[in-house]
């Protein structure tokens, strides 16, 4: 497949998008997006499309769910049918329950969820439009509709991918990357913890290839967490004009 | 994940020990369970394993079956792996649809498999576009002592490796058993080596009491040539950068080790 398609990267550099290696796509973040919701957030990063809402914390239904110690997370990842070049059916599908169960995971180390027992803080991630990478572009959203709801966190949590094409190390894969490239390594980051709580990997890489593509996921994993923190700034700035004016 | 399987008071034993670098089973941290395997033992299934490990036991069988392939590999044979936690397996698990930590673990296996090309799935094909081997790996959890994950894609491994096809010829774009077999071609061997960190220190293939304390979970796989070919973390803790690369150092050499079992 991947020889009748073209170069993942040409000579000179540039990748399928116009992008350098070490280049992450444009990113457009909004918080407070849905007036139902308690917490939202949308990110647009090259063609993902990404809407994030929390519910919570709020009763647990059903109710012989709920933990007598602390909140239960619940995360549900899902695609629109229209998000992909071919029709995907709107049951969830395997891929999608292990991604709903690893953004949930990537998420959970930072929320205190030991001051809301008996409660559910519940979590969806709807990918309007895919383009490689919507996990860690959901991951990213995630925690800002949680930061949004006004969830207390230990740190914002954001990811990004890095991986192989072409024979080179390349940051925040799209999908022709993710589809032809060699590897695929999504991460989470709490850029103030130091700690990393997504982990995945497809593809071949040696062990000192794996350890620059780690460097530069986390690398990148910066780049965003500063967008996080202006967006959330430009929302309370917004905020506070209002209340002077 | 904390759980009614472990009492406080050994969670606590468990966690205090490896702190010291010991565990509750007197092994080192880097230490793996005995592993025995036994290949073959489903005679109705084209291929099949038994793996213990410790008191872990998974049945991997594998069987073939004619179909579509996928649309965007039209000369391939089709892989699918899948998992059952039946319960008579652990109090925990119940009868029902494939829970989220089934079908991970089966995802994951697969990726292993998938990624390091272990099947040559291009010799499957029959007529492209059209008619495809597919090659069903079904893995049962028979009783669940920890590290589900490795004795799943070692018993999967083992049972591809043992898998026998029919021999068959093509007549009037029908296809037709005759007599004879032929080895599944399997060229690559993957190998993963699952980590648990507790009290911010790693220990290799943990048992059913650690998972239950542990902080989170870190599944490396190596392909024959020492590769990484597939990783996933899991629960809900974190690690960090250095964490991860001890990990695929130590996983590296362990899954060597494993290897020479398994082929």
């Amino acid at each position: 497949m991947s020889q009748i398609a073209r170069k993942l990267i040409d000579e000179n550099g540039v990748r399928t998008d116009g992008r350098k290696v070490d280049e992450l796509r444009p990113i457009k973040i909004t918080v407070g997006v849905l007036s139902n919701a308690d917490g939202s957030a949308y990110i647009e990063q090259g063609k993902n499309k990404i809407l994030a809402a929390v519910y919570g914390p709020r009763e647990v239904h059903p109710r012989h769910l709920a933990l007598s110690d602390r909140a239960l997370l619940r995360c549900r990842y899902h695609m629109a049918s229209f998000s992909v070049e071919e029709r995907k059916t709107p049951a969830p599908s395997r891929r999608e329950l292990e991604i709903s169960k690893v953004i949930r995971e990537a998420l959970e180390p930072t929320i205190f969820l030991e001051q809301y027992p008996r409660t559910s803080i519940d979590l969806f991630v709807e990918v309007l439009q895919a383009d490689g990478g919507t996990r860690c572009a959901g991951v990213t959203v995630a925690s800002l509709a949680l930061a949004d709801a006004g969830i207390p966190m230990r740190d914002l949590v954001v990811a990004c991918a890095a991986g192989k094409a072409e024979g080179q190390i390349v940051l925040d894969l799209n999908d022709v990357e993710d589809k032809d490239g060699e590897s695929d390594v999504p991460v989470a980051f709490m850029p103030n913890l130091d700690a990393i709580t997504l982990l995945q990997m497809d593809g071949l890489l040696t062990v000192e290839e794996f350890e620059k593509v780690l460097n530069l996921a986390v690398e990148g994993c910066r780049r965003i967490h500063a967008l996080q923190k202006e967006t959330l700034k430009a929302k309370y700035v917004a905020v506070k004009e209002e209340v002077e004016e | 994940m904390s759980s009614i399987m472990v009492s406080r008071i050994r969670q606590k034993q468990i966690a205090q020990l490896i702190a010291s670098g010991k565990r509750l089973d007197g092994r080192g941290l880097t230490d793996y369970r005995e592993i025995k395997i036994e290949p073959g033992i489903i005679e109705r299934a084209e291929g099949s394993a038994l793996v213990h490990i410790g008191k872990t036991e998974v049945l991997a069988g594998v069987k073939i079956e004619t179909g579509e392939p996928f649309l965007d590999r039209p000369n391939e044979g089709v892989l699918t792996v899948n998992s059952e936690f039946v319960p008579l397996a652990s109090p925990e698990f119940e009868a029902g649809p494939p829970g989220e930590e089934s079908i991970e673990l089966a995802r994951v296996v697969d990726r292993g498999i998938r990624e390091s090309k272990a099947i040559e799935l291009g010799k499957l094909c029959i007529f492209p576009g059209k008619k495809v081997f597919v090659i069903f790996v079904d893995i049962y959890v028979l009783n669940h002592d920890g590290n589900l994950i490795d004795a799943s894609a070692v018993a999967a491994l083992a049972a591809i490796l043992n898998t026998k096809m029919s021999n068959y010829e093509v007549k009037d774009e029908e296809v037709e058993i005759v007599p004879g077999f032929t080895q599944l071609p399997v060229v690559n061997y993957p190998i993963p080596v699952t980590f648990a960190e507790i009290n911010g220190k790693l220990v290799v293939d943990p048992g059913l009491d650690e998972e239950e304390v542990m902080d989170a979970r870190l599944t490396v796989a190596f392909e024959k040539g020492g590769k990484v070919c597939a990783m996933q973390k899991g629960g809900a803790g974190t690690f960090t950068k250095e964490q991860i690369l001890e990990a695929v150092k130590i996983g590296r050499q362990k899954a060597e080790e494993i290897r020479k079992m398994v082929v």
